[in-house]
């Protein structure tokens, strides 16, 4: 039961000046300006394609991401929703990167990576299934190259490691054809970083030279952790020591997302190996909504992200550079009402599964004790229905 | 190899064998673990396959099991068939998160959209003078974990048909081999697969096996509790009893019907294998027998296994092993009743 808190909790205001001291790829700035450097070059060559048109593109995404986020959270406060893990402030990072896919890679998401499964496809609804408590799943894995959330912490990140080396074995990489060279990119968090699973995958993506993508959101915050909890270095150091390319990126700058991650998925399909990426961003949320930031970090830390939020910096571009318009701007918040609208009427109605779902599946071919449990229940469930209808 | 062919082998060249052939058939199919590929396994039950079938499919993995199983798993995702060596019981643990709650649960949480085809070897066992983490029985630990299915074989026969059963299997299969009985030999009827081994597979991996017809009791064993249970029988007949051997094969599913259909008959049952019988597999035999055999039974069902305590040090290992005096000893009990 979360106690009441009175002001601010007792706690050091994590240092985010000293946080920027560490040197990360930006193309855009807090305040929404090109940063045109000499050692961002090989990256500004990586977005010089995009147009006003990607650019809104980038934008809607990341605003229909901000509002499933907001009307998924309205309905777990609501009861509809069992629980929900808010990805807000993680926008950039997540549809940047994204955006860097092809149809033929694979993504494994940890399980705050709406704004990925926005940019991939996957239906809104079936995003909310697990936290409904409808599904342990909710999607088709292979429809859009998107596994299911995982959420033991770091588990999928071997996963990910694993299926690039099959990639491998089957001749996806390294062919030059466009179109058959895939990549794998797996998502995970600050906090995934101190679990042996991550560390183990490091390892079998590095002597494998798998062609997948570890891409870390350090939110800073694994739920009431901060990052100084987890590692004294800077984590986009941890691949390195795998001998691994590495690069932190600044997480709230689409543009910069998108650049590094494209880089990276271009050394994996071309058979280069893996990439490590730390994308420097921030939970602007509360880690679930089960959980109360106030009892561990400043309020003075979340309005200096506040001011940092990556769609203003993305909207501040579009304006700087005559790619705003404000009927398109309508068009996309009307957008974002109707998936509100539809989230609304369409998750309420995701009812209980029926009960014979408790057994199907736990094998893929016949075992004989789920047969035998099933047809147990199957028929007291028939004996007292037949008791209630008498 | 096209046609049925018999020849004496070990079981644990039966085992080789049976992933030669499976390995030879389906190139979806690898062999990974620690040592296996230039080593050929510390037991050498993948010696030799390297060398035939290359390093991108008899992998040697870094030393690390969770990798090993999760690895496994993302490839087994992309399409493939991997089977891994985890060396010793003792070391499975540190890929137990990934067993028990990624393998086991995907074909589940995925609504059967993803099948994870993994094959884990897992030699186990005791009676050979190992040291500590080496002469474990961790396989009811598994058992207890819907999604799995669990095997032991007992035989060279069975060690090659089960083996190629699972690999064929679309479900996980961890399959323990009794490394106490690696060099025992026996012959085997080699056949092409997959045809044979997946239509041998609702035999194999589910039907428990009649070793020896008896009519007084019926001993339960599996693994390397099979042989110990067919001496006991034997010292029995001597003695003028007649005991039925049932050779489980499968932990999971348990072949309830052919256990109780025997203690039907002789009325009395004893169960033995070498993991701790605080709840073991055991305890669950036993409480299906009261279950299904009330009116048959003569007496309670005993257990015979390891104590409630870690496995012994080699020179008292033994001691703690079930033997065929204690079996002999379990049965003078049950037919005293």
């Amino acid at each position: 039961m979360p106690q009441p808190t009175t002001g601010e909790p007792d706690v050091e205001p994590v240092d985010v000046a000293s946080a920027d001291v560490v040197p990360q790829v930006q193309l855009v700035s807090p305040t929404g300006e090109r940063v045109v450097e000499p050692d961002n070059a090989a990256y500004r060559s990586r977005v010089d394609h995009l147009t006003s048109e990607d650019l809104r593109a980038l934008y809607r995404d990341m605003v229909l991401t901000r509002r499933f986020d907001d009307e998924a959270t309205a309905l777990q406060r609501q009861g509809e929703l069992a629980l929900y893990a808010q990805g807000r402030g993680q926008e950039a990072a997540q549809v940047g990167s994204a955006y860097a896919l092809a149809p033929q890679d694979y993504v494994f998401p940890s399980y705050r990576e709406h704004g990925v499964l926005q940019a991939r496809g996957v239906d809104p609804v079936d995003r909310l299934r697990l936290y409904r408590g409808a599904d342990h799943g909710g999607w088709d894995p292979n429809e859009h190259n998107v596994h299911l959330y995982t959420l033991v912490i770091g588990s999928h990140v071997l996963h990910a490691t694993g299926y690039a080396m099959g990639v491998q074995r089957d001749g996806a990489v390294g062919t030059g054809d466009a179109a058959r060279d895939a990549a794998v990119v797996t998502y995970f968090g600050d906090g995934a970083t101190s679990q042996g699973d991550v560390s183990e995958a490091l390892v079998f993506a590095a002597v494998n030279n798998a062609p997948v993508v570890f891409f870390l959101q350090n939110n800073q915050w694994a739920i009431s952790e901060p990052t100084s909890r987890q590692s004294r270095a800077p984590l986009y150091q941890r691949g390195e020591g795998f001998g691994i390319p590495s690069v932190r990126v600044d997480g709230n700058d689409v543009l910069a997302c998108y650049a590094v991650t494209a880089e990276a998925l271009e050394r994996a399909r071309s058979g280069g190996g893996p990439t490590f990426v730390e994308a420097y961003t921030y939970r602007m949320g509360a880690h679930t909504t089960s959980d109360d930031p106030s009892r561990y970090r400043a309020r003075a830390e979340e309005d200096h992200w506040a001011r940092r939020d990556p769609i203003d910096r993305l909207a501040t571009l579009l304006r700087a550079e005559d790619a705003w318009d404000d009927g398109w701007a309508a068009g996309v918040e009307r957008e974002a009402d109707a998936l509100g609208e539809r989230l609304r009427t369409e998750v309420r109605e995701l009812g209980a599964p029926p009960t014979s779902t408790m057994f199907e599946s736990v094998y893929a071919t016949e075992h004989a004790q789920v047969t035998a449990e099933r047809a147990w229940f199957e028929q007291y469930e028939n004996e007292t229905s037949t008791e209630a209808a008498r | 190899m096209t046609s049925a062919d018999t020849q004496t082998l070990t079981f644990a060249r039966a085992i080789t064998e049976g992933l030669r052939s499976a390995l030879e058939s389906d190139p979806k199919v690898l062999v990974m673990g620690e040592d296996v590929g230039r080593n050929g396994g510390v037991f050498r039950v993948t010696d030799g396959l390297q060398k035939d079938f290359g390093e991108d499919r008899v992998v040697d993995t870094p030393l690390a099991e969770s990798g090993i199983v999760g690895t496994a798993i993302g490839m087994a995702l992309r399409g493939y068939r991997p089977v891994c060596e985890i060396q010793f019981d003792g070391f499975v643990f540190p890929a137990y998160d990934q067993i028990t709650t990624q393998l086991a649960k995907m074909h589940y949480r995925s609504r059967g959209r993803l099948q994870v085809p993994v094959v884990l070897r897992i030699p186990y066992g005791g009676g050979i003078g190992a040291v500590e983490h080496h002469s474990e029985s961790p396989e009811a630990l598994f058992a207890h974990t819907p999604g799995l299915r669990v095997v032991s074989p007992s035989t060279p026969q069975d060690a090659y048909d089960m083996i190629r059963a699972a690999v064929a299997s679309p479900d996980p299969v961890l399959y323990f081999e009794p490394k106490g009985r690696y060099w025992s030999k026996g012959e085997v009827t080699t056949s092409p697969y997959p045809a044979a081994a997946a239509a041998g597979a609702a035999d194999v991996l589910n039907r428990a096996r009649v070793a020896r017809q008896g009519t007084d009791v019926t001993l339960v064993a599996y693994g390397p509790t099979v042989a110990t249970a067919l001496k006991a029988a034997d010292t029995l007949a001597a003695e003028g009893t007649s005991a039925e051997v049932i050779d489980l094969r499968a932990i999971s599913p348990l072949d309830v019907t052919a256990v109780v259909e025997s203690v039907k008959r002789t009325g009395r049952c004893v169960v033995v294998h070498e993991a701790p019988t605080f709840l073991g597999s055991g305890a669950e035999v036993a409480a299906r027998v009261s279950e299904e055999c009330f009116y048959s039974l003569e007496a309670p069902v005993l257990r015979v296994g390891g104590f409630h305590a870690p496995y012994p040090v080699a020179k008292l290992e033994h001691e703690y092993l079930p033997s065929v005096d204690r079996v002999v000893d379990a049965v003078d009990r049950v037919l005293a009743h």
